[in-house]
């Protein structure tokens, strides 16, 4: 009787393991998927363009005669509206942590973080919509030679929504400083800003550095701000008021339109999805990786 | 008592609303070392902390009453908190030295308040001062992490001594230290009553009766008995210190 039961017992937990383990390799596999897919088409696009080409030219024009496959323009593009956005999120992002975890008291604490968070949840499509139709007009009012599409407005609104991000992963470091640091501080006759800038901030600085590069690494993966904002003209420069292209917004761009299945416009897609994967890919790594050093010192 | 160098008048603290320390009135005494002993959660530590306003720093805390540093109340509106902790100094009860070298720790204080001598000879000062020069002279650049804990504690008194503070406040300072790294502090203790006030809160009621000059006893935020130590251990007027240092309970 006793036998029984607990052989009914661990075939229901064995059961259950079975479940457990199937969900967790959806995403495993999936992300295999997804690997073996780009390299796959990856490889097919560098049977018809040299990797030199790929890597010097400075042109991208896939849909013109003749084409030019050279991903400069796209990734200076990304990383122009990236810059632009790490420039906004980061120094607000480290001001409203300082003010959280330093400033602010609990009362005041338990309001604003919930607010923080709720950016984190708005949909992308509305801040690229909020970027092309509130924050472009104010720029172009001010310089009016402005493009319509440019990444000003893409990397400004993007920072906005990097902010809560970097803010609230920073805060998480800044309030592992342990309490009696700051004690020791203030007993020094330290002011509230020197405990901040001084010890709590030097502290944690490992845990702050990686919310920006984590910031980076989303920032360079968005898309929908770009696409709807920042225009689609790959454009080699540094002039944030030019329309530019990203990388992602390419991506969409070809999917949306008419590439037939196979061709090289189509697998063009594949090779740019690749180069934007090894990027976010290795800027996670890192962050992770300081992210990590940083738990090892307390 | 000789000269006074706090006054301790009506002083009233509470943590929202549990009252930590119950109309106290005392007399610090100048260059001597007085001491504040009592059971866990008697107050001495709050009243510690009252006397260079750490207390708030804690969200909730309240305190009425007065506090006279050489005449003047360092709970007035017109008193700056910050500058009240030059002059008082303060060494908690575990180690806790800034993640920097051990030359950035003593320099923090005289640096983020604009001290405009030579830094390198008043880190040696405190350093002396707090008998570790000799120990750390050729690493000065280590971090502070790599010293003992016994070390890291002269380390902080030489922090808080390279401020040139009036007062010294103590929170139990040898609690996390073996017993020879106790006895080092409570020689320096001594060494320093030369030029400073020194308040120590302690545990350890050996410690009190080995270094302190005055000892005033504290029981559920109350003032019991305040007197000079041998009086308070050899003769006290109260039944329930009596109690406690002959360790009837505590």
């Amino acid at each position: 009787m006793m036998a029984g039961n607990s052989n009914a017992r661990s075939w229901s937990e064995r059961i259950i393991e079975v479940l457990l383990a199937a969900a967790v390799s959806v995403s495993i596999l999936t992300t295999i998927g997804i690997v073996v897919s780009l390299v796959g088409e990856t490889t097919g696009f560098f049977r018809e363009v040299s990797l030199v080409e790929f890597f010097t030219a400075k042109e991208w024009t896939p849909l013109f005669t003749p084409a030019h496959y050279g991903i400069a323009p796209l990734v200076a593009g990304t990383f122009l509206v990236t810059v632009i956005a790490i420039a906004v999120a980061a120094p607000l992002g480290i001001a409203s942590a300082i003010y959280l975890s330093e400033y602010a008291s609990v009362k005041v604490r338990r309001v604003i973080k919930p607010i923080l968070e709720i950016l984190v949840g708005i949909p992308t499509v509305v801040y690229g919509y909020f970027a092309l139709t509130f924050i472009t007009p104010i720029i172009r009012h001010i310089l009016p030679d402005t493009d319509v599409f440019n990444a000003l407005s893409a990397g400004i609104v993007m920072g906005i929504m990097l902010i809560p991000m970097i803010s609230s992963l920073s805060e998480d470091a800044m309030t592992a400083v342990p309490r009696s640091l700051r004690e020791a501080a203030y007993a020094l006759s330290a002011t509230k800003l020197e405990v901040a800038l001084k010890v709590v901030i030097p502290a944690a600085i490992s845990g702050i550095v990686a919310s920006f590069i984590l910031a980076f690494s989303r920032a360079i993966g968005e898309t929908m701000i770009v696409t709807l904002a920042a225009g689609g003209t790959p454009n080699l420069t540094i002039n944030p008021l030019e329309s530019i292209q990203t990388m992602t917004a390419f991506i969409v761009q070809i999917i949306l339109g008419e590439a037939p299945f196979g061709s090289i416009e189509y697998q063009s897609v594949f090779a740019v999805a690749f180069v934007l994967f090894l990027l976010t890919l290795s800027l996670n790594i890192i962050g992770h990786w300081i992210v990590r050093r940083y738990r090892e010192v307390y | 008592m000789n000269n006074i160098i706090l006054s301790i008048k009506n002083l009233t603290v509470k943590y929202g609303t549990t009252v930590a320390l119950k109309n106290i009135s005392m007399e610090i005494a100048q260059n001597r070392i007085t001491a504040l002993i009592g059971p866990s959660g008697c107050g001495k530590s709050t009243l510690l902390r009252s006397l260079n306003r750490m207390n708030d720093l804690i969200e909730g805390a309240s305190v009425s009453g007065q506090v006279l540093y050489r005449g003047e109340d360092i709970y007035a509106p017109s008193v700056d908190p910050v500058a009240v902790r030059l002059q008082i100094g303060m060494v908690f009860q575990k180690p806790n030295p800034f993640p920097k070298s051990i030359f950035e720790n003593v320099a923090f204080g005289p640096k983020i308040n604009g001290y405009r001598g030579d830094l390198g000879s008043l880190v040696k000062q405190s350093l002396q001062g707090a008998g570790l020069w000799e120990e750390v002279k050729d690493r000065l650049h280590d971090n502070a992490y790599a010293l003992s804990g016994g070390q890291q504690q002269r380390l902080c008194i030489a922090r808080a001594l390279a401020l040139q503070p009036e007062v010294l406040l103590l929170d139990e300072p040898c609690s996390a230290l073996d017993p020879i790294a106790t006895l080092r502090i409570e020689e320096l203790i001594q060494e320093l009553k030369e030029q400073l006030t020194i308040v120590i809160v302690t545990h350890n009621m050996q410690q009190a009766s080995r270094i302190a000059d005055y000892t005033a006893f504290f029981l559920s935020g109350e003032l019991v008995e305040y007197g000079e130590t041998e009086k308070v251990f050899t003769a006290p007027v109260d039944k329930r210190t009596e109690d406690y240092i002959t360790g009837r309970f505590g």
